[in-house]
């Protein structure tokens, strides 16, 4: 495969389990048991290069998780995530790392809390020149960052501000400019406009879209909201319960969803074109994510569960033809109706 | 025409700061008809919560109530004393919040809380009371009613506390129901179970019901009017379908075009320039001009107030060669 055809990201049965016993004390002294989530189990899936790659789920599903490991924020339990054809657990070191490291980099939903308070922006966006050594000396310094300024909508002056004197939608394109001030090719970004009002969310998905054009940048997208992912995907994968129970390029996803899951989330989307659609209500909780349901951990809200494989096997992962893959024995065994279409006018 | 269940005219809401007083909601008037939803539509600090805080007499201090009326089925309630407003909250007010855990004491069972609100409101007796709560929270979906009475707030997950809440709300069947972003803290399937179940039991109970999200999918889903807020005032109000697809004012066109839809283009999104400005530096005239695509000289000099637009009402000078219909003086207030 020539380099321009490899993936940038390559993910292959990634697993994170966290401990989360109770304090050992406790444990001996009221016998309580050790206890695990399994945050993410079995997770594959590939994002060529310059494309967005989103993943949906409800809370608690895993997407977050597959984020931070994917940034090497978490060790992952098993399962590889390869970079560029690298596989980041070959390397071993700071020094080996570093390179690599400055080629991606994360976003987060709540702009505030990564931004040091106390530093001017200036100093904030020109950290990561200085770490990575980008640029030398202070007015070279100076000048990348009233670039990187004015590439995410602000200008040079506001360097001299500090994060609070922004509104939300502002401090965004600020760790937007962080973020890109170590030149990286990849970007993860996590709720990016979650905490955002839908003006300011349009603003920033908006220069998301334009930055990705102009530097060819690769994303991993997280969201809950469906129709933000439908806006800004090329592929799309829907976890429930840290299982990556479909993924497919977005249109197809939207219009011919395969897992009963990804169906019943499209169904939950309120209907602004206000077509009278009647909408089946869904029923039944997120199960615990400490004592998930065996065998496909969807079962017990499935209206296509059977009463015994459902049940006990884990599903297997199917191509879909087309592109994608899914994680369903009634897709396997074709006792699934054909999806009805989701896009309205699409 | 009927007596409204709620209305309000020229509210107006002020908080005093050491820089000088600002005015978080400033002049609005609308009615909540018997039996209708009205959503209150906005982006944070447009005003939407402060409203319902106002109506329901729990602002914050220094905040207070600066101008206007409150009427509840024809009876002033905006200067009523504490205890008496106390008892009209829960009685024939219900309140539903974002986070469910405010409304729910921790160190108490959730049959307890249902049973204590439905003794205090009405004249049931413990027993009556306990099997009128099981009814309760059967008719908001909690399975096991009859178990899971005795269990507590941090038993039940987020969903489940919010229907316990909505259960809360009705209990004393109340005429009016406040409902702050009921939804925005659940997950999307559970938000579309909330909505039905609110909308549905308000229907049958014949409850009013006053929807603060900033939500556009939620008030399409569940109110039959709808308001929208900008910087501390109603700048459209009108029929849920006529303001979500024929918006009348610059703001709401613009709101409604920002919103990804599933199926639509995947183009940019339209955008509205700048951002919403701080309530200490209002701009004069109509506080939407600075970043309207239409605006014009009048726009930045005189502020205007809800005039009639096609089957809405609109707070901007685009409407005001329209024939004046009823209302279109000081006030701004809606029709009735
Ligand atoms: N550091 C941690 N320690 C223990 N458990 C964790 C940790 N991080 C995540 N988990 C658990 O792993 C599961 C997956 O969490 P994760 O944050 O990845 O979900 P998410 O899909 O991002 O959810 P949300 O939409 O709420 O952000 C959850 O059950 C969560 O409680
Ligand atoms: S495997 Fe069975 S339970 Fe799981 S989604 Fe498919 S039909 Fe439903
Ligand atoms: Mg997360």
């Amino acid at each position: 495969m020539s380099v321009a055809e490899r993936p940038l990201l390559q993910v292959r049965d990634l697993a994170k389990t966290f401990d989360v016993s109770p304090p050992l004390l406790n444990r001996v002294l009221q016998g309580q048991p050790q206890a695990f989530v399994q945050a993410i189990d079995n997770v594959g899936f590939d994002i060529p290069r310059g494309t967005t790659f989103s993943l949906v789920g409800e809370s608690g599903s895993g997407k977050s998780t597959v984020a931070r490991v994917v940034v090497g924020l978490y060790r992952p339990t098993r399962g590889s995530v390869t970079f560029d054809g690298t596989d980041l657990a070959s390397i071993r070191g700071r020094r080996q790392m570093a390179p690599l490291r400055r080629r991606w980099a994360m976003i987060f939903q709540d702009p505030y809390a990564s931004l040091n308070p106390r530093w001017r922006v200036r100093t904030i966006i020109a950290e990561p020149i200085r770490v990575h050594g980008l640029a030398a000396g202070a007015a070279a310094i100076r000048r990348r960052v009233g670039e990187l300024l004015e590439l995410v909508g602000l200008s040079a002056a506001d360097g001299e501000k500090f994060p609070h004197e922004f509104s939300g939608g502002q401090r965004q394109r600020i760790s937007i400019a962080r973020a890109l001030a170590s030149e990286p090719e990849f970007l993860v970004c996590d709720e990016p406009t979650s905490a955002l009002d839908v003006s300011v969310q349009a603003q920033i998905l908006n220069l998301m879209k334009r930055l990705q054009r102009e530097l060819g940048l690769t994303y991993l997208f997280i969201s809950h909201d469906l129709a933000v992912v439908y806006h800004i995907s090329d592929y799309v994968g829907v976890m429930y319960l840290g299982r990556l129970v479909e993924w497919a390029p977005a249109h197809a996803l939207f219009t011919r969803p395969q897992h009963p899951y990804t169906r019943m989330l499209l169904e939950a989307i309120p209907d602004l074109e206000m077509s009278g659609r009647a909408r089946t209500p869904v029923g039944g909780e997120v199960p615990s994510p400490i004592q998930p349901p065996d065998g496909c951990h969807f079962h017990p809200r499935c209206p296509f569960a059977d009463g015994d494989r459902c049940q006990r096997e884990v599903p297997a992962t199917l191509d879909i033809a087309g592109g994608g893959q899914v994680r369903c024995h009634a897709v396997a065994e074709r006792r699934m109706p054909p999806a009805d279409t989701h896009t309205r006018g699409g | 025409m009927a007596r409204p269940v709620l209305q309000v005219d020229n509210l107006t809401v002020e908080f005093p700061t050491r820089r000088g007083t600002l005015r978080a909601v400033d002049d609005i008037s609308f009615r909540i008809d018997a039996g209708e939803v009205l959503g209150v539509v906005g982006e944070s600090g447009a005003g939407k919560s402060m409203t319902g805080t106002a109506v329901i007499g729990l602002l914050e201090p220094p905040g207070r109530i600066s101008g206007g009326r409150v009427q509840l089925e024809g009876a002033r309630i905006d200067h009523l004393p504490h205890d008496q407003m106390r008892r009209l909250r829960g009685q024939r007010i219900g309140m539903i919040f974002q986070d469910p855990l405010t409304s729910l004491n921790p160190l108490y069972t959730i049959g307890f809380h249902l049973t204590e609100t439905i003794r205090t409101h009405t004249d049931r007796g413990e027993a009556e009371a306990r099997a009128r709560a099981i009814e309760l929270l059967t008719e908001v979906g909690i399975p096991a009613p009859a178990q899971r009475i005795d269990q507590y707030p941090h038993h039940f997950s987020g969903g489940m506390r919010q229907r316990v809440v909505i259960a809360l709300a009705l209990c004393a069947e109340p005429r009016l129901v406040i409902a702050d972003e009921p939804t925005t803290a659940l997950d999307v399937s559970i938000q579309a179970q909330i909505i039905q179940l609110l909308k549905r039991l308000c229907r049958e109970h014949g409850t009013s019901v006053l929807l603060i999200t900033h939500d556009m999918g939620v008030i399409a889903e569940t109110a039959d009017r709808v308001a929208v807020m900008y910087a501390g005032r109603i700048v459209e109000v009108g029929p849920v379908r006529e303001v979500v697809q024929n918006a009348k004012h610059p703001y709401t066109e613009g709101l409604m075009d920002a919103i990804p839809k599933i199926g639509g283009r995947t183009e940019d999104l339209a955008q509205i320039r700048g951002t919403m400005p701080r309530l200490s530096q209002i701009p004069a005239g109509c506080a939407f001009h600075p970043r309207c695509p239409r605006a014009f000289d009048r726009c930045r000099q005189e502020r205007p107030e809800l005039l009639d637009a096609g089957a809405s009402r609109a707070a901007c000078w685009l409407h005001a060669g329209e024939p004046a219909g009823a209302g279109t003086g000081r006030g701004g207030g809606e029709r009735g």
